[in-house]
């Protein structure tokens, strides 16, 4: 058997690729971490919103040394319909920050800047073209011509994973599975950001919107940053290609609702990005994350969980990070021994937790219908223009009667209900 | 500067691309393209590069965003080849 140029080559520097280099090299192993970018981070985009807990899990006080963004104070969700929008807004007072906004080419550089302060070798600019593969078993990896070594190969790879499907573990993702994410990254004044949402000096907003997608699954996300604003909207790509009409057209007119419109005014577009999001949590797992010689880890094991309200991928990247990484450092076959850990560090009990959540997905109705009914209600509600109203409860009935029959009401609620 | 309506075109110009010249990441077989009936990827490329022109699909790879959304939904396999680009090729994102 050929020497080993390391003890571990680990693919791709997002949270999961550098959570695994960072655990491993700080414990004294021969890392090699590579990245396709030019730097960490250089194509990677993300709503922007991460779950710190994870950062302490992979080592207390990385949160204090992260480049973060706002801490969340503010957790909005928004029902919008054409020219009304209801927003739900929510904070409780004096609770210690869980999450921060993030922009993934600072975030994802700084966390491998931290690897290569443990003693890992950083290699950007690299794409990985294959897996090496002697009697079965994963040996290394190839570049180009060049081939390399290793004790074990970590596919930190991302949702699109190449060499998870090369290594025979899993087919192409299908498309319900994901959503695809586009995102428009708008610079404001500090000062404005502050005002416009009511916080403070490096306080945020998250938001989440429903009623933006033409009904078609899926939802707009705003996350405040410290000096811009990032905006987008995630789609499920089958209902979006039966619909018809271009997504980042409807994307823009999310962008123009004067709901919307009214937070970013005065803004300046810097960057347009889109990225696909694992979806359905649990069920988008693959039976099998791992080889002999190889683990699969973060977007790439299609970690996500999605329950409209939390939608979580870093975080869980980080977390299989770790685990594969204490796989690793353990005595004995780390294939077993990352799944040991995937259960003790809570991962899988959390996708678990929330397994059938992407049900509520299913309820078409809640992208369009929904929406434009609590507005409409809202707006007989609040409505006064000096004419007799119409009897309360008859024109509200009548408000949902014109959305939606009480036999799909109660279909979508018993929907509701099993998935959550 | 106020907030305005961004074409596709306007969009990516926000972008950094190095493209690979004469060297495309995705390759795309019209000819499959021309008897598929969904072509979803008109709809769903974020970067707008699957287009109709003269009943002719045309791909442009030198804005592609690298999200892969075309190689899960392309309904009849006219993408025949996804990768990423070459490093240091492609986009870089600085700020999303």
């Amino acid at each position: 058997m050929a020497e080993e140029d390391f003890d571990a080559i680990v693919v791709g520097a997002g949270p999961a690729g550098s959570a695994c280099a960072y655990t491993l090299a700080k414990a004294g192993k021969n890392v090699l971490l590579l990245e396709r970018g030019d730097s960490a981070g250089a194509k990677n985009v993300s709503g922007g919103r991460l779950y710190t807990y994870a950062l302490e899990l992979v080592e207390p006080g990385l949160t204090r040394r992260a480049p973060l963004q706002r801490r969340i104070v503010r957790e909005q969700i928004m029902l919008l319909s054409e020219g009304q929008a209801t927003t739900i807004d929510h904070q409780e007072y004096g609770r210690p920050a869980q999450s921060y906004s993030v922009i993934r080419a600072t975030l994802d550089e700084w966390f491998a800047g931290e690897v290569e302060a443990q003693g890992a070798s950083v290699v950007p600019g690299m794409r990985v073209d294959g897996l090496l593969e002697e009697n079965g078993r994963i040996v290394g990896i190839k570049v180009g011509e060049d081939e390399m070594r290793a004790g074990i190969v970590v596919a930190a790879d991302g949702v699109n994973s190449l060499l998870g499907q090369q290594a025979g573990l899993f087919p192409d993702v299908p498309g319900r599975a994901v959503g695809v994410g586009v995102k428009e990254t708008i610079e404001l004044p500090s000062a404005v950001i502050n005002q416009r949402f009511g916080v403070g000096d490096g306080e945020g907003a998250a938001r989440v919107a429903i009623g933006c997608t033409e009904g078609i699954s899926g939802g707009g996300f705003l996350y405040t940053n410290q000096d811009s604003i990032s905006l987008g909207i995630v789609f499920n790509p089958e209902q979006a290609a039966r619909n018809g009409r271009q997504i980042q057209e409807i994307f823009q007119d999310f962008k123009l609702h004067p709901a919307i419109a009214a937070l970013i005014e005065g803004g300046t577009s810097r960057e347009y990005g889109a990225h696909l999001v694992p979806e359905i949590g649990l069920h988008g797992v693959p039976g099998r994350l791992y080889r002999d010689g190889l683990l699969v880890v973060g977007d790439a094991a299609q970690f996500g969980i999605n329950t409209g309200m939390i939608i979580r991928g870093m975080d869980l990247a980080l977390v299989s990070g770790l685990a594969a990484a204490r796989a690793i450092l353990q005595d004995g076959d780390p294939g077993p021994a990352y799944m040991a850990q995937l259960e003790e560090l809570m991962l899988l009990p959390n996708l678990r937790a929330y397994a059938e959540f992407h049900g509520i997905f299913g309820i078409s109705r809640i992208f369009k219908e929904y929406p434009d009914l609590a507005n409409e209600a809202l707006r007989f509600l609040f409505n006064v223009d000096g004419q007799v109203p119409p009897p309360m409860l008859k024109q509200l009935n009548a408000i949902v009667k014109s959305k939606v029959s009480y036999g799909q009401l109660a279909k979508d609620a018993w929907k509701g209900y099993r998935s959550v | 500067m106020s907030i305005k309506r961004l074409s596709p075109e306007e969009l990516l110009a926000l972008d950094r691309f190095a493209v690979d010249e004469g060297n495309p990441h995705i390759l795309v077989d019209k000819a499959i393209c021309a008897r598929c009936a969904e072509r979803p990827c008109l709809v769903v490329c974020p970067a707008r590069c699957y287009q109709m022109k003269d009943d002719q699909m045309h791909f442009e790879y030198a804005g592609c965003l690298e999200c892969g959304t075309c190689r899960v939904m392309c309904a009849d396999k006219g993408v025949t080849q996804w990768n990423y680009p070459r490093a240091t090729f492609g986009v870089t994102y600085r700020e999303s």
